[in-house]
């Protein structure tokens, strides 16, 4: 019987594979369903407070445009008694979510301003979340803004929240910093309980026929997850946080691979939107196959077996190695 | 106990009481009276109960007519009910008013009184609506203040209950049902105390009832009629003494006392003034001044006018009374006098004669008319009147406030009488409908009123425009009741937040002495003076004024509050009126606007304190110059080569001093030239459209969707471009047709509202620099003086020859001249690009009845008009009868000019051997189907009036009267969905039936827009508006499947913003079609919770979300064999909420109530897929299963 238990940010999980933020989760009965598929917890969608501060600006606009303006229409639409325009409903459905289910609820939220960070991830504590998972997402497209800024205004922010929280914290990073190693550094010295290597950005395209910059939704591909490998395989053993790895995990070998780098945890989002939530469980059985005919017993055992420190070799992860890589490929 | 001191409007007084003491309500949106059905909804919604814990069922009807009908079927049934009306609303209800009286049923309908349309239409008040209801047996019952507004709705449904007499309780429209004033609220436990149970039992036993049936509504004969109706003489009688005891009960209640007739004045009075209504107000604050002067004189306030109670009346005067003058707030054409003023004839005739006077003479009566449409009614009016009584022969059947210098009936008056009191702060605050003016103002009085000892009053002015609409608010506040029911003309505050208007209008002569004079400047106090009119510079000196300036527009762009200056301008009110200590108004600014903004969001509250923080360091004290060194001065409201009727008439109504025109200024019978919009030049967009020939592609869709016809294409000769401005800017035509023309994109600048809906629709983007197109926005003021001279060359411009059109292009539907230019309608109108498409097309021979709406309001409120004339002085005839009858109307015009057209071709048979056969046979021949051939019979038919003119018999001139209609005309009746769908579906259907040549325009906002945004059956599922406050429950009507089930009507579903071509061919087929035509289009409007800007782009998704499917039902196509029915968009191919979910009538129900939201949208989603279903079934059909019936 092989164990596929695990702990993560210090909660007990009874496997690694967990469901990361997707619109999928925004619906109870899919959280149900996919912790019926053996998830070892759950990350819900994110609290966006730039989408909170948008939608409420919109609103306040649109019911403010034409009143008081024209003697037969002094308002031109309704006021009604409430509009939900803070975290309440994210903080109701995190509560349905942990009344729900038995596995870790894991809340995600994204801001943009220190104070509204702070205040969000306590009433997400308040309203009952296992932990909270910090998506930091950050263009720097002022070109004056240096590294250096962006990276102090990141631990800033770790810092803060984690001050104010309880419950376990985990960042999750994207792969745009100089020296990322050094960042998940600086991040575990703040204390942070976790690291999730990484978020992916949408990234903009153009539209040759009608000449406009589109930016929709792409789902990952497997190729992506090499350089969560690299990143874990690097960082395992050499920071006190545990390491989730998000981004291309399509299939069981891809979450073996995970393990063996160092994660504690493997999420998976676009492999659940595109082939369903029962992809979970057939991931799982695979997983639990391939272990078998290894003969492995745990996860426990599988976890960084390959990462830097446990090859003893740093040629794998350091070196870029174009040059052979190349030639090979013209060959 | 404390009673709660509220600060509101009269039209919430009543609605409160109404509220509170009714179950049933039926409404109807007409203005100013719709606040009232509007707030009873909301109540509803919220589910607040009434005194006897039950929440009321507010039912929207589909029009006044049946709001009266439903209100009569439930007093029938048992129901304590009332509905809310005025003007044309309260006319609808007549019919049923005569039933509900004769039926002896207890009902209060609350009126906010308004003037019934005549000559023209007004939307202010005046006592004409309700004097047209004298005969119906309502009891009528007046109020003065919006504290009278509660304290007297509720004593009138006492007194109903009690007397089974129904009452109309009405309060003047705009001055007290949009005042706001203190008001302290009858409680509950009062309402408990006064209305007493028994009598609902009562009502309730006399309901219709199958469990103790019998029948009422009977139909009687001559032999019993008469009698019966004089059963309800007791009723009647016992009545005033009922109202008389309601009052003096509500007086042990609240300690406010009523009586039927209130007189204020001297005890030995010998002039007394009669009135009611609002004036009172002031003519109580003049008797006071004139006592203290030592005068005799007096005013007595009627509240119960019908019935009329003599006795209480005659008591109620002083026995010293020597003369009367009876105001009446109407005016009833041919009658001896107006109706109070009969009524006190009678009273005191009746009196003297039985002996019950106490006069030593019979006093004599004078009677005169004032305040008509909210006309201002002053103390110095009051005066004027107390002046003429004093006269050895005062002159009777008068008027006042207006100079009528064509029978001379009106009485001078001193302008510099006032009665205002020296404590009272009087503040004006002229700001631009967008920019947050009024709201602040609203909230700055409930601080003041509720907050401070103070008494507040707060009133506002908006002009008819729904783009760059002037507000004036008028507040006062001061520590004595105030009563000053009249504008402020001596302010000691007056705040100006719109730079701009300083070169438009001369608001600073209501400035008193030693004022406070703030600015909304992007000038600071050093360079401010330099860039002030001469005029205002002098007012400036002259009245000593101290005058400050803030840069407002850069405080709210840096806190993000983009063109809303609200919070600013107000804190710097408080900051420099001295009201509140500077520190405590902020503290009372910022709770409001937590209170006011919190359940908005965060990020709202945050950024409305940061613009209250970083106001006062903006704020700056101007040293005033010792002259006025200005080398410019406030322009001229229109130019001088403007028509004399225009620089004499509508150039005063521009400048807001329309007060000071005499009645000979005015046509006496409502008729005004068209094209006069040309003239106002209101120059209100920030910016305008640039043309940048180099990258258009001329398809003409920039012109086709702007809503203010101001930007135009022409092609023309190039040689012409040597006369051209040097900025002028042209290229090579595209147009095979005009070989080696040029072209050019123009824009006038100074009637551009800068809504940026041709950019959004120009699909010609630069090459070189993606975010560019072949039009983009620049600021104004630097292009101005260019593209006047620009705009000017481009109107001197030939227009194109028609007949080498293709009138079904787009593009060339640019090269037709727009003949409706320039409206009062919003920046970024989804409504108005088809009118004009209407006037382009067809406009030269169309006459077009409108019905009331925002069309009517665009397209006919003073001061000027856009319908417009062409270079041969043709343009559509436009008229407004009704809201209800618009398509009724057009029929009319039709039949008449069949009927003309008639009689003229016989007239020309009859004189075809004077005339010529060829003429004749010409004329009669004339093939009209296209432009040209309509030319071509114009020709014929000023050939054959020069011909009838030099014969002149009886018959020749008969037919010249009427040979004009020889020409064919094309009939439009034209409304948005209020009307099409609602008030006037039954005249509409009517029409549609009737296979006559009648062509109708919905312009379907799916709301009644002008009114604010009310349900229509035109409104979707999910929608919130106002009358569905949760969120409309079902299905829209399908208009368009009802008029294709008659199988003769042409019938086109368009949207201009995702289909221009398919709306070009829907209008060209529409009119083509020799039977009745509707054309429903979709407009998207700004009750919809939109940005206009994006308004092309939801038309394009409703399209292809499936909800706004295009089609056209040609009957035409039928005699061809085929299918009349054309599916003109794809199938669905976005889901529905990508498309509702950009509005806030949809996303703030999401916001508010997801659950509710969803379930909506799930059904909205199956009212897509089956419609869709239903119509891709029907277009598919084979001709022969097409329900039968050849068109005729």
């Amino acid at each position: 019987m092989i164990d596929l238990e695990t702990t993560y940010l210090g909660l007990p999980l009874p496997s690694p594979i967990v469901p990361s933020s997707s619109p999928l989760l925004e619906k109870l009965d899919n959280l149900l369903r996919l912790e019926e598929a053996g998830a070892g917890a759950v990350v819900l969608p994110s609290l966006f407070e730039e989408q909170l501060t948008k939608d409420s600006l919109e609103l306040d606009e649109r019911l403010s445009q034409g009143t008081d303006r024209f003697a037969e229409a002094l308002n031109l639409l309704p006021d009604l008694e409430q509009y939900n325009m803070g975290p309440e409903r994210y903080l109701e459905s995190i509560q349905k979510a942990k009344a729900a289910l038995s596995i870790p609820v894991i809340a995600s939220l994204n801001g943009n301003t220190l104070g509204s960070w702070v205040r969000y991830a306590k009433e997400i504590e308040q309203a009952g979340a296992d932990a909270l998972e910090l998506n930091v997402y950050h263009i720097p497209a002022d070109l004056l803004e240096t590294g250096h800024s962006v990276e102090s205004k990141c631990l800033e922010l770790v810092k803060a929240v984690k001050s104010e929280l309880r419950i376990p914290l985990a960042v999750k990073l994207s792969p745009y910093f100089s020296s990322i190693g050094n960042m998940a550094l600086e991040i575990d010295q703040v204390k942070a309980d976790g690291l999730v290597l990484f978020n992916r950005f949408y990234q903009p395209d153009i539209d040759l026929e009608e000449l406009e910059v589109v930016s929709n939704l792409q789902l990952s591909t497997p190729e992506e997850l090499r350089l969560r490998l690299r990143w874990t395989a690097l960082l395992y053993g050499q920071i006190s946080a545990d390491l989730g790895i998000t981004g291309g995990v399509y299939s069981a070998s891809d979450a073996l691979k995970c393990l063996m780098a160092g994660g504690k945890v493997v999420m998976m989002a676009s492999a659940l939107l595109k082939h369903g939530i029962s992809h979970l469980k057939k991931l799982l059985e695979a997983m639990v196959r391939w272990m078998e005919e290894h003969d492995y017993e745990s996860v426990e055992q599988l976890r960084g077996s390959m990462s830097r420190k446990a090859i003893g070799a740093s040629e794998g992860y350091e070196r870029v190695q174009y040059v052979r890589l190349l030639a090979g490929y013209l060959r | 106990m404390a009673r709660p001191i509220l600060m509101i409007d009269g039209n919430e007084a009543a609605a409160y009481a109404a509220y509170q003491l009714n179950e049933v309500i039926a409404i109807y949106p007409i203005t100013p009276s719709s606040p009232m059905g509007e707030l009873s909804d909301q109540w509803s919604a919220q589910r607040k109960p009434n005194l006897w814990g039950t929440i009321p069922q507010v039912v929207e009807l589909q029009s006044e007519a049946g709001a009266a009908g439903a209100l009569h079927g439930a007093l029938q049934a048992g129901s304590l009910a009332t509905t809310f009306t005025a003007s044309q609303g309260l006319l609808l209800m007549i019919p049923n008013m005569f039933k509900i009286a004769g039926e002896l049923t207890s009902t209060v309908i609350h009126v906010a009184a308004r003037t019934v349309a005549t000559h023209a239409l007004s939307i202010y008040g005046d006592h004409s609506d309700v004097m047209a209801t004298r005969t119906t047996g309502f009891a009528l019952l007046s109020s003065n203040s919006p504290q009278e507004a509660m304290d007297l709705a509720v004593i009138a449904q006492d007194s109903t209950l009690r007397s089974r007499v129904p009452f109309l309780h009405f309060f003047d429209g705009f001055r007290t049902s949009h005042e706001e004033a203190r008001v302290e609220q009858v409680t509950a436990e009062e309402l408990r105390a006064i209305i007493d149970d028994r009598f609902i039992d009562e009502h309730r036993r006399r309901a219709l009832s199958p469990d103790h049936p019998f029948i009422r509504g009977t139909a009687q004969n001559p032999d019993v009629f008469f009698q019966a109706r004089e059963a309800c003489n007791p009723y009647y009688r016992d009545c005033p003494g009922i109202v008389r005891d309601a009052m003096e009960r509500f007086a042990q209640v609240t300690g406010r006392s009523y009586h039927l007739f209130d007189y204020v004045g001297a005890p030995d009075a010998e002039r007394v003034i009669m009135m009611m209504g609002s004036g009172a107000q002031a003519a109580e604050e003049t008797v006071y001044q004139l006592l203290a002067s030592g005068e005799k004189v007096g005013l007595l306030m009627v509240r119960l006018f019908r019935p009329f109670a003599v006795s209480d009346f005659i008591a109620a005067l002083p026995a010293t009374t020597r003369k009367i003058a009876v105001l009446d707030r109407t005016k009833e054409p041919g009658s001896i006098g107006e109706p109070l003023y009969l009524d006190v004839l009678s009273a005191i005739a009746e009196a003297t004669e039985a002996g019950q006077v106490p006069f030593p003479a019979k006093p004599s009566v004078i009677g005169g008319r004032y305040g008509l449409s909210s006309k201002e009614f002053t103390p110095a009016m009051v005066k004027a009147v107390f002046d003429e009584l004093a006269k050895e022969q005062p002159k009777n059947h008068f008027t006042i406030g207006i100079q009528e210098d064509v029978t001379h009936s009106s009485l001078p008056y001193d302008p510099s009488f006032s009665t205002e009191d020296p404590r009272t702060l009087r503040c004006l605050f002229y700001g631009l409908g967008s920019d947050g003016t009024v709201s602040a103002n609203k909230n700055s009085i409930k601080i003041i009123g509720l907050e401070t000892e103070n008494f507040a009053q707060g009133f506002y002015f908006y002009d008819s425009k729904k783009a760059g609409t002037v507000t004036v608010s008028h507040l006062r506040f001061g520590p004595k009741p105030i009563h000053s029911t009249y504008l402020i003309n001596r302010a000691t505050f007056i705040a100006c937040h719109q730079f701009f208007f300083l070169e438009q209008f001369d608001f600073l002569h209501n400035a008193e002495e030693g004022a406070t004079f703030l600015l909304n400047s992007p000038f600071g106090p050093e360079e401010v003076w330099d860039h002030l009119p001469r005029q205002v510079q002098r007012s400036i000196l002259d009245k000593k004024l101290k005058f400050y300036v803030i840069d407002g527009y850069r405080v709210a762009k840096d806190s993000g509050m983009g063109n809303r200056i609200n919070t600013i301008m107000q804190t710097c009110f408080f900051a420099i009126s001295g009201v509140l200590p500077v520190d405590l108004a902020i503290e009372k600014i910022k709770e409001s606007i937590r209170k006011t903004y919190g359940k908005r969001g965060e990020a709202v509250v945050k950024m409305n304190f940061e613009a209250v923080d970083h106001a006062l360091a903006h704020l700056h004290q101007v040293t005033v110059p010792s002259e006025a060194n200005s080398l410019f001065d406030i322009r001229r409201p229109v130019p001088l080569e403007a028509p004399a009727f225009v620089q004499k008439t509508l150039a005063p109504i521009i400048a807001l001093d329309g007060d000071s025109l005499p009645t000979s200024a005015m046509p006496e019978d409502g008729t005004f030239p068209s094209a006069t919009t040309q003239w106002e030049r209101r120059n209100i967009a920030l910016e305008i459209p640039v043309w940048d020939p180099a990258v258009c592609i001329q398809c003409g869709k920039c012109s086709i969707v702007c809503p203010h016809a101001t930007i135009r294409g022409k092609v023309y000769e190039n040689a012409l471009l040597d006369s051209a401005p040097a900025a002028f800017q042209s290229a090579l035509a595209r147009w095979k047709e005009f070989p080696g023309a040029s072209f050019s994109v123009q824009v006038a600048p100074e009637d551009c509202t800068g809504c940026g809906l041709c950019v959004q629709n120009c699909p010609a983007k630069n090459k070189k620099e993606v975010g560019l197109r072949a039009i983009n926005m620049h600021p104004q003021p630097p292009l101005r003086a260019q593209e006047v001279e620009n705009w000017a060359f481009f109107l001197s411009l030939p227009e194109a020859d028609r007949s080498k059109l293709k009138l079904n292009q787009v593009r060339d539907v640019m090269l037709l001249r727009p003949l409706f230019e320039f409206s009062g309608a919003c920046a970024g109108c989804g409504e108005t690009p088809y009118v004009k498409l209407l006037s382009q097309f067809f406009g030269d021979r169309a006459i077009i009845g409108n019905a009331t709406g925002c069309s009517s309001i665009y397209g006919g409120n003073l001061p000027t008009t856009p319908w417009a004339k062409n270079a041969d002085g043709h343009g559509p005839a436009w008229s407004n009868s009704l809201f209800e009858d618009a398509a009724e109307f057009a029929l009319g015009m039709r039949l008449a000019i069949d009927k003309q057209a008639d009689f003229a071709r016989d007239l020309l048979l009859r004189l075809t051997p004077s005339l010529g056969e060829q003429l004749v046979d010409s004329l009669l021949q004339a093939e009209q189907s296209s432009q040209e051939g309509v030319r071509l019979q114009r020709e014929r038919v000023a050939a054959l009036k020069l011909l009838l003119a030099s014969i002149g018999s009886a018959e020749t001139k008969q037919l010249t009267a009427i040979a004009d209609t020889l020409v064919k005309k094309s009939v439009w009746a034209l409304g948005g969905d209020g009307w099409a769908y609602d008030i006037g579906y039954g005249g509409l259907d009517h029409v549609l039936a009737s296979g006559r040549n009648v062509n109708a325009l919905v312009l379907d906002t799916e709301v009644y827009s002008n009114t604010g945004g009310q349900m229509s059956k035109s409104t979707p599922r999910g929608a919130v508006a106002r009358f569905a406050a949760n969120g409309k429950d079902t299905r829209k009507k399908d208009l368009a499947m009802m008029a294709i089930s008659y199988g003769t009507v042409y019938v086109a579903r368009i949207a201009l913003g995702a289909d221009d071509g398919q709306a070009i061919k829907a209008f060209l087929e529409a009119e083509a079609f020799d039977g009745p035509s509707l054309i429903i289009a979709y407009s998207h409007c700004i009750n919809q919770g939109l940005d206009l800007i994006h308004g092309l782009d939801q038309q394009k998704k409703a399209v292809s979300s499936g909800y706004w499917p295009l089609l056209r039902y040609n009957p035409e196509l039928l005699k061809q064999g085929r299918n009349p029915l054309l599916l003109d968009s794809k199938p669905p191919t976005i889901p529905l909420a990508e498309y509702i979910y950009n509005e806030t009538r949809y996303s703030m129900l999401k916001a508010s109530e997801p659950e509710r939201a969803e379930k909506l949208l799930a059904l909205a989603e199956e009212d897509v897929a089956s419609r869709w279903a239903l119509y891709q079934n029907l277009a598919a059909m084979p001709v022969k299963t097409m329900p039968e019936g050849e068109p005729e």
